[in-house]
């Protein structure tokens, strides 16, 4: 018995060692959570067109995660050939602990580097039984939002600065109330979960919440997958554009040879047919007329404030969430 | 115990005639019990609760796992196990307890000897260290290894100079995962070899024997099914650790997630009955272990002993 089993574990480990071996050139891409679905489909994409172009064949590996918790990875020595984060705060950090990220990588690509956008809306139970029609519903009493936490979460950062924006024109910029207006949304979080995904399941799987606040491609993917019946789409009188970045780790890149592959990728993105994959996945696409007008027609329209009206992310990141800021105040006990 | 009350309650109605003597007795021997005993209806309610609880808490949800399982069918099931990225996670898993475990049966040979038959300084500061991962979170013991290894970590840099891959890479994952078992099979040796003491050692080398053949031909076999018993603990921990791998695997698919982690990561992928799928592999996994353990007791029993529970 015990021998069949050594067998069993000697062939398997020979079986890895030759895989590790006959490595063919890969890519890896560091992304956030709600990207799985998108870059599962253009990494076939990109492998087939990369290789109709003479390339020899390039596996690309993901790694899915919280924006936050994935930075954290790349920043301990995840070997990330290109990252797809939640915002550029996140990539900032990069850039700023290990340096294998120029600083100024958010103008080497188009868009800012953000081939596509999103914004945040809300994703309720079907019928909507608590009326939920825009933020100052959140703020009712009796209202059970889910969110993710700021802090590890970019979503949650995404969804935390659209209240506050919506705050803000509520109350004309009279900064106690508009953070008592957001203070009063986060007391109605009985959760608050470490990455989107991980906000999804519990509002759709685990059924907490009144109110799930998120991306809309994750929202439109909830519905997607777990069918119409359940849910429907609230889409707010305001929101934010979030724009998720993405970048090339030349430090990493750089050493492993992969460069040229990794650039091309990320180029492919902003490419027809990445554009329209995109959209396809409830991204909205930078270049709208590549993607099919029947996916574009899904996303409503909406008034959008952008992370510059806040200054950026290199003013917005440590005034809300920075150790002591603005999300540390509200969260404080007793407030 | 039961036997001590039954017996003369369901006499007493036989013996009417001799009333007598045994009515005087009988009121007081019925209501004699073992001290240690407890009441019929309160042990039957310790029981039942305790059953009862065992079902909710393990025989449900395990249940659970299977018929959500198999729920779209044995294709489904068999689709979503040859998988490409599920083969990797199962050869992964595979492969870190076939490091881990050997590490640990080394280690746990040795630690155990070294405790057992000899007296040093600082023994008994040993067997508490050796306790440590049983009591430290998974997830501590994972971010220490980031500490260590990453990149702005104290080896990180020179190791990253010199190629070498530790956090985020299989070496990561096996020495969390070396960690996390590390006390299982020295646990299961220490206290037999502690009771066996030196007195068959001493005498194979009195007889001319040499350490290493006194080692393997009287200490080896005296342990071997508590050995076999710790080997197989080990190795149901080593597939199954999710916290401290969690933390040093960097989550990337078909090359870093072990079973545990690619169950996570379907489930979140909405892919519930794949998810399920290798979840019910591991629980198979888990029961197969069960089932060796108990055999294992079942016919050795005896060379088991002394053992501390778990």
């Amino acid at each position: 018995m015990r021998n069949s089993v050594k067998a069993a574990l000697f062939a398997a480990a020979v079986s890895i060692l030759a895989a590790g071996t006959a490595r063919s050139e890969t890519l890896l891409n560091v992304s956030y959570d709600p990207t799985r679905e998108f870059y599962r489909d253009f990494n076939t994409a990109f492998a087939a067109k990369w290789q109709a172009e003479g390339h020899p064949p390039v596996a690309i590996r993901m790694s899915h995660g919280g924006s936050g918790a994935q930075a954290r990875a790349v920043v301990d020595g995840l070997d990330a050939d290109v990252v797809t984060l939640a915002l550029a705060a996140d990539i900032d950090a990069i850039a700023r602990a290990t340096g294998r990220i120029p600083a100024d990588w958010q103008g080497m690509l188009p868009d800012n580097s953000c081939p596509y956008t999103s914004t945040i809306v809300f994703l309720v139970r079907k019928g909507n039984p608590k009326n939920i029609r825009d933020w100052d519903d959140l703020a009712r009493e009796g209202v059970a939002v889910v969110t993710p936490n700021p802090k590890t979460s970019g979503g949650a950062r995404w969804n935390f600065l659209a209240a506050w924006a919506y705050g803000e024109k509520k109350f004309g910029g009279d900064e106690a109330k508009v953070q008592d207006f957001v203070a009063r949304i986060y007391r109605n979080a009985p959760v608050l979960d470490t990455g989107a995904r991980g906000a999804t399941t519990t509002f759709v799987q685990r059924g907490i919440g009144d109110v799930l606040v998120g991306w809309e491609n994750e929202a439109y993917l909830a519905l997607e997958q777990l069918g119409p019946d359940g849910f429907d789409i609230v889409t707010p009188s305001l929101s934010i554009k979030a724009e998720p970045p993405v970048a090339l780790v030349p430090g990493n890149a750089g050493r492993k040879g992969t460069e040229e592959a990794a650039r091309a990728y990320l180029d492919f993105l902003y490419a027809p047919a990445g554009q329209a994959l995109a959209a396809k996945h409830y991204f909205r696409p930078s270049h709208p007329e590549d993607a099919a007008p029947e996916d574009l027609k899904r996303f409503a329209r909406l008034d959008l404030v952008t992370v510059a009206d806040f200054g950026g992310w290199a003013k917005a990141q440590p005034r809300f969430f920075g150790d002591g800021g603005v999300f540390d105040q509200i969260m404080k006990p007793g407030e | 115990m039961r036997r001590n009350v039954e017996p003369v309650a369901s006499a007493a109605p036989l013996d009417r005639p001799a009333k007598s003597g045994l009515e005087a007795r009988d009121p007081a021997r019925r209501r004699w019990q073992a001290p240690t005993g407890e009441r019929p209806a309160v042990r039957r309610l310790l029981i039942a609760a305790a059953l009862a609880f065992l079902g909710f808490v393990l025989v449900l949800p395990l249940v659970l796992v299977f018929v959500e399982a198999l729920k779209g069918g044995v294709g489904v099931y068999l689709a979503a196990l040859a998988d490409p990225d599920a083969l990797a996670a199962i050869r992964l898993t595979l492969l870190v307890s076939a490091i881990a475990v050997p590490a640990n049966l080394v280690f746990g040979l040795c630690a155990a000897w070294a405790i057992a038959k000899f007296d040093f300084v600082g023994k008994s500061f040993l067997i508490t260290l050796i306790d440590l991962p049983f009591s430290v979170s998974p997830v501590v013991a994972g971010l220490v290894f980031v500490l260590i290894f990453g990149s702005q970590g104290a080896l990180g840099p020179w190791l990253s100079d010199h190629g070498i891959d530790v956090v985020f890479a299989v070496p990561g994952i096996a020495l969390a995962t070396i960690f996390v078992t590390f006390p299982f099979v020295a646990r299961e040796l220490i206290p037999l070899m502690q009771e066996q003491g030196t007195g068959d050692e001493e005498a194979a080398i009195s007889l001319g024997a040499s350490g290493l053949q006194a080692f393997r031909l009287v200490t080896l076999p005296n342990v071997r099914w508590a050995l076999l018993y710790g080997v197989l603990l080990c190795n149901a921990r080593a597939m199954g650790e999710f916290g401290a791998v969690s933390v040093v695997s960097g989550h990337i698919r078909g090359v870093t997630d072990t079973m545990p982690l690619h169950v996570e990561i379907l489930y979140n992928e909405y892919a519930f009955p794949a998810a399920f799928a290798v979840a019910s592999l591991l629980a198979l996994l888990a029961l197969a272990t069960l089932l060796l353990k108990s055999l294992l007791e079942w016919r050795h029993g005896g060379g088991l002993k002394p053992r501390r529970g778990h």
